[in-house]
């Protein structure tokens, strides 16, 4: 490899990191600010104008507080567990294609690698992401911490399989695990009209999906892990300061990331209508990809907003009793669909 | 930079196993076999087995060791207090470990000759090969498996079931 490719790699990686966290800290301002106008307040209005800097303060304040370790805690592992959160929620962003194809130096512009198999590696990561509340709440030797990660690591590894059955009708449409190939596979429209999006033929998939992915990133209504009602707040109860903003960070960062990849498989990632000059057809397609995923960040916190927590049992059987059913039906209909096609388009005509 | 790539896992590997006998805590020894994972996953990688590699991820380091570190936690298992060990295991276990490294360097000398190499990078391991293997040539022992694995988890849900 020659070493502009390496350099130009590094440089891209770095810039998807400044872009990513700072996406990540606004989301939290986002959040703040659509919740209070749900709620008929104002939210955060005092740093900078409408609040706008209130990230850069609450940095500043997470940086400068007091790190306490529990002193009958786990040292090693209390500390990794912030660390592997946080590095397994960026992660899936490396496979990531935020726009078409554009080689600047030798290198794709819009995505960080470009895997055969880049949609099982995004299963691979979040499915090691689970480790990182596990441990959280296990080195803390603290009994909420460890009701907490308790409930999160049955919750996420219930909702695993329902996440992953949903999209195999995806893949069954498209033939492939490469996003890449999954995006292209969803450019151009139906009837001249319809965007030839996977969420219109996989409607069923999408809604398990999207329900599944809101459960493990524990989000509301799904947040058993943190329900600070009941388990003060969770997994994370006793942790504090830097450590603290990384569970944070990566709460955020895979509430980002359930977003892209929403976009991606069902919504045609950055498939849009084009028009303008040339400079201005460059930039549209990332346009149309930030604005799929603001709204499903919308989306997450409409639902924070309106929907009360689930109870335990009644989380678990949805999951195991309604979600996984519904969508292992989708994946026989759309295979046999998929078989079917050519013999009744041969029958009609 | 593979073989340093490759040694560098390798070494990681065989590290992550030696300290899952060494570590007295079980959450550790879990911790050490999801190291040792994690690195046959990336040697997997190495060898262009791209699916094989993630598959190694998501099964085994993502879903099994989850479902083991998940028990050792419910349990509330504490430190292992090392147990009076047998003189056979004190003084033979050595020499049968070396015994048994020998032999199955003898066995792999035997069916490679010396001059074959690891080729790094055209493994036939990619998605759609394995499918075709799997769903054509090995169709049966496939569906085997799986009505076996029902089995087992049908007896498991008997066996765990408390009478009304």
């Amino acid at each position: 490899m020659p070493p502009a490719v390496i350099l130009f790699t590094l440089v891209k990686i770095l810039l998807l990191l400044v872009v990513l966290l700072t996406a990540v800290a606004y989301a939290v301002l986002f959040e703040r600010k659509v919740v209070a106008r749900m709620q008929s307040r104002w939210g955060p209005t005092r740093v900078g104008p409408h609040g706008l800097l209130q990230p850069l303060a609450d940095a500043v304040k997470l940086l400068t507080k007091e790190d306490i370790t529990p002193s009958s805690a786990f040292r090693f592992i209390y500390t990794m567990a912030p660390l592997l959160s946080l590095v397994f929620a960026l992660l899936a962003f490396a496979v990531i294609p935020f726009g078409p194809p554009l080689t600047l130096g030798g290198v794709d512009a819009f995505q960080v690698a470009d895997p055969d198999i880049g949609l099982l590696f995004l299963f691979a990561v979040s499915s090691m992401g689970v480790y990182g509340i596990t441990l959280a709440g296990w080195s803390s030797n603290s009994k909420y911490s460890l009701l907490g990660s308790l409930r999160s690591t049955a919750q996420m590894i219930s909702y695993e399989l329902a996440v992953g059955l949903s999209v195999i009708g995806v893949l069954l449409m498209t033939g492939s695990l490469s996003l890449r190939t999954i995006v292209d596979a969803q450019a151009g429209t139906y009837w001249g009209f319809l965007p030839r999006w996977h969420v219109f033929p996989q409607i069923v998939g999408f809604f398990c999906f999207y329900v599944g992915a809101i459960a493990e990133t524990n989000r509301l209504p799904f947040d058993m892990p943190e329900a600070e009602t009941e388990l003060v707040a969770g997994y994370h109860t006793e942790y504090s300061s830097m450590k603290f903003a990384m569970f944070f960070m990566a709460e955020y960062a895979n509430m980002v990331a359930v977003s892209c990849v929403a976009t991606v498989l069902f919504f045609g990632g950055w498939h849009g209508p084009l028009f303008g000059p040339p400079s201005l057809q460059v930039v549209l397609p990332l346009f149309w990809f930030a604005l799929k995923v603001f709204c499903f960040l919308f989306v997450y916190v409409w639902l924070r907003g309106t929907l009360p927590r689930f109870r335990y049992d009644q989380l678990m059987a949805f999951g195991w009793k309604f979600l996984m059913p519904v969508a292992l039906g989708n994946v026989i209909l759309t295979s046999f669909v998929i078989v079917a096609w050519p013999a009744l388009s041969r029958f009609w005509s | 930079m593979y073989q340093a790539l490759f040694f560098l896992f390798a070494a990681s590997a065989v590290g992550f196993a030696i300290n899952l006998l060494i570590q007295r805590h079980p959450i550790h020894s879990a911790l050490s076999l999801i190291g040792v994972m994690g690195s046959l996953a990336s040697l997997y990688l190495m060898l262009g087995a791209e699916f094989l590699a993630v598959v190694q991820v998501i099964v085994y380091a993502g879903a099994v060791m989850v479902l083991f570190v998940f028990v050792i936690m419910l349990l509330n298992a504490d430190k292992e207090e090392p147990s009076d060990r047998s003189k056979m295991a004190k003084y033979l276990g050595l020499p049968l470990l070396f015994l048994l490294l020998a032999m199955i360097t003898v066995v792999i000398y035997r069916q490679f000759p010396e001059d074959a190499m690891v080729q790094f990078g055209d493994f036939p391991g990619q998605t759609a090969a394995i499918g075709r293997l799997l769903f054509r040539d090995f169709l049966l022992p496939f569906e085997v498996i799986s009505i076996l694995i029902l089995i087992a988890i049908i007896g498991a849900i008997v066996l765990a079931k408390k009478e009304p």
